[in-house]
């Protein structure tokens, strides 16, 4: 069991991990088809994109479970599944990275807006309990509720996890950029209010991923710091936002434009510092080499 | 006459649904788009009034407004809420051909593709205009966008993708369409579209959100 928590205490910054999406994407998977049945299916090439952020530096290795609620699965007729492709994704990185390093499993949104009525509290709630537990049962050391924007399903989610496993819990949220130095989720969440109900539910680390880029991430971490004085915060951001050249998706931000933004992060409060879409091994290279350089 | 049409622009602008509702609180007690509705039609009001003067102002003035940031998604959903318990009101009328829709917009996320989230929030915004909405759902081929063109005649396509991979399916159903049903409006719309992809693949319009949709329908 590695902590995360203990970790901080030792390190000034900690370096999570990149992509998996666009990875996975790379590496063969079509639209349409469900990223988490790779985990039965192709392991190798999913053991691949752990073993590639542990090489480039990562302290923190995610999962291949973001859209592993039975939620989500239901799609493609896997919610009967949900156990078995939580648990193997934990247990891929988990196997895959050296002990040292920690496996921070995580866990997206259900892609349903509570307040529509199309699904209770209480569906949702089970939903997120039962990922919670089977990626603690394939080994990771901490859960990562993340790319969240509402309140509600974001605070069920934070309990379910605390309340029936015994990891700490990362709860991040994905912030638009409406004025200056103002941020809101598609909900209207803003930053401060995220930190206020998320550390009441019970998140030991707080953060932001996804969005528009790294130049947004420096004043949101301001304002999560600013609410919660106390807690570890983490970022990490999208490689800019993508654009269609031919057949592929090209992300513009550089490894090294991503890492220049490293010491404003920390500075502003950040302790763990990442990448999401379009963020790559050498993305996460430069990371590190910005992060061992403020000591 | 225009009071109570104002009244039901504002119930449907703040989302107040019915008397009962507890939302927004600052109009607890109050009637809602429901009683309003129902209010005016009894009145002797005509649908296409109580729809395009009341129900519809409402609905604009929130769309706009969430064009702005001014408000969010949930404020969308309770307007549409509120929209819904309205129309209710004004299904007879439609069934007797008083009511008037401004005509019909097909829907959909295309194939390959399985969010809806902005998909669910033109459809609604666009049904709170005065159209009629065919939401065809998620993952949607070229050939359904197609039966759902030739089965409402005249009617406009929107196409939503949030995924890079998925938006280039659009540019295949756009030249289907156009191909097999010659003059069809196509919009399309989700996070990583711009107007330039839109250009690029021979859609008639692109919109960043709900409200331009609108805009798009009503030229």
């Amino acid at each position: 069991m590695v902590s995360i928590l203990e970790m901080l205490d030792r390190k000034k910054v900690l370096v999570s991990d990149g992509a998996w999406g666009t990875f996975l994407v790379q590496k063969g998977l079509k639209p349409g088809e469900c990223p988490e049945l790779w985990n039965i299916e192709h392991p190798y090439a999913v053991a691949d994109i752990a073993r590639a952020y542990a090489e480039a530096g990562s302290d923190m290795v995610s999962t291949n479970s973001f859209g592993g609620s039975r939620l989500k699965l239901a799609h493609f007729g896997l919610e009967a599944r949900a156990g078995e492709l939580n648990e193997a994704a934990a247990r891929l990185t988990r196997e895959t990275i050296s002990p040292d390093k920690a496996v921070f499993a995580s866990m997206g949104p259900t892609g349903k807006i509570l307040m529509m009525g199309d699904v209770t509290e209480e569906d949702v709630y089970e939903a997120f309990r039962e990922q919670a537990l089977a990626l603690e049962r394939g080994g990771a050391d901490a859960l990562c509720i993340e790319t969240m924007t509402a309140l509600d399903e974001a605070g069920i989610a934070v309990r379910a996890a605390k309340q029936n496993t015994r990891l700490p819990v990362i709860c991040t949220f994905t912030f638009d950029r409406i004025g200056e130095g103002q941020y809101r989720t598609m909900m209207g969440v803003s930053p401060a209010d995220m930190a206020a109900e998320m550390i009441a539910a019970g998140a030991d680390i707080i953060g932001t991923n996804c969005g528009q880029g790294p130049e947004q991430m420096v004043g949101i971490v301001e304002q999560l710091r600013a609410a919660a004085p106390d807690t570890p915060i983490m970022v990490q951001a999208n490689a800019g936002l993508p654009v269609r050249q031919g057949d592929v998706d090209v992300f513009p931000e550089t490894p090294e434009r991503m890492a220049s933004f490293v010491p404003a992060l920390v500075k502003a409060g950040a302790g763990i510092v990442g990448g999401c879409c379009g963020t790559t091994p050498d993305h996460i290279r430069a990371i590190t080499a910005a992060a061992k350089k403020l000591g | 006459m225009a009071d109570l049409l104002e009244q039901i622009a504002i119930c449907i602008e703040r989302g107040k649904v019915n008397k009962n509702s507890p939302y927004p609180p600052d109009m607890k007690g109050q009637d809602g788009a429901d009683e309003l509705t129902k209010q005016a039609l009894d009145q002797g009001i005509a649908p296409d009034d109580v729809l395009g003067k009341g129900l519809v102002v409402g609905m604009g003035r929130v769309g706009q407004k969430f064009s702005e940031n001014k408000v969010f998604v949930p404020d969308l959903l309770m307007a549409a809420k509120a929209m819904s318990a309205g129309m209710a009101h004004l299904k007879p009328a439609f069934e007797s051909g008083q009511a008037h829709h401004k005509g019909t917009f097909v829907i959909g996320t295309v194939q390959g593709d399985l969010h809806d989230i902005g998909k669910n929030l033109v459809a609604m915004v666009v049904e709170g205009g005065g159209w009629k909405v065919v939401d065809l759902g998620v993952d949607v081929s070229s050939e359904k966008f197609l039966a759902a063109v030739k089965e409402n005649p005249g009617a406009a396509v929107g196409l939503s993708a949030l995924l890079t991979t998925t938006m280039v399916n659009m540019e295949k159903t756009v030249k289907v369409l156009k191909e097999q049903v010659p003059g069809t409006r196509v919009i399309v719309g989700g996070a990583p579209l711009t107007s330039e992809f839109a250009k690029k693949i021979g859609a008639d319009g692109y919109s960043p959100d709900p409200q331009g949709a609108i805009t798009f329908l009503a030229a």
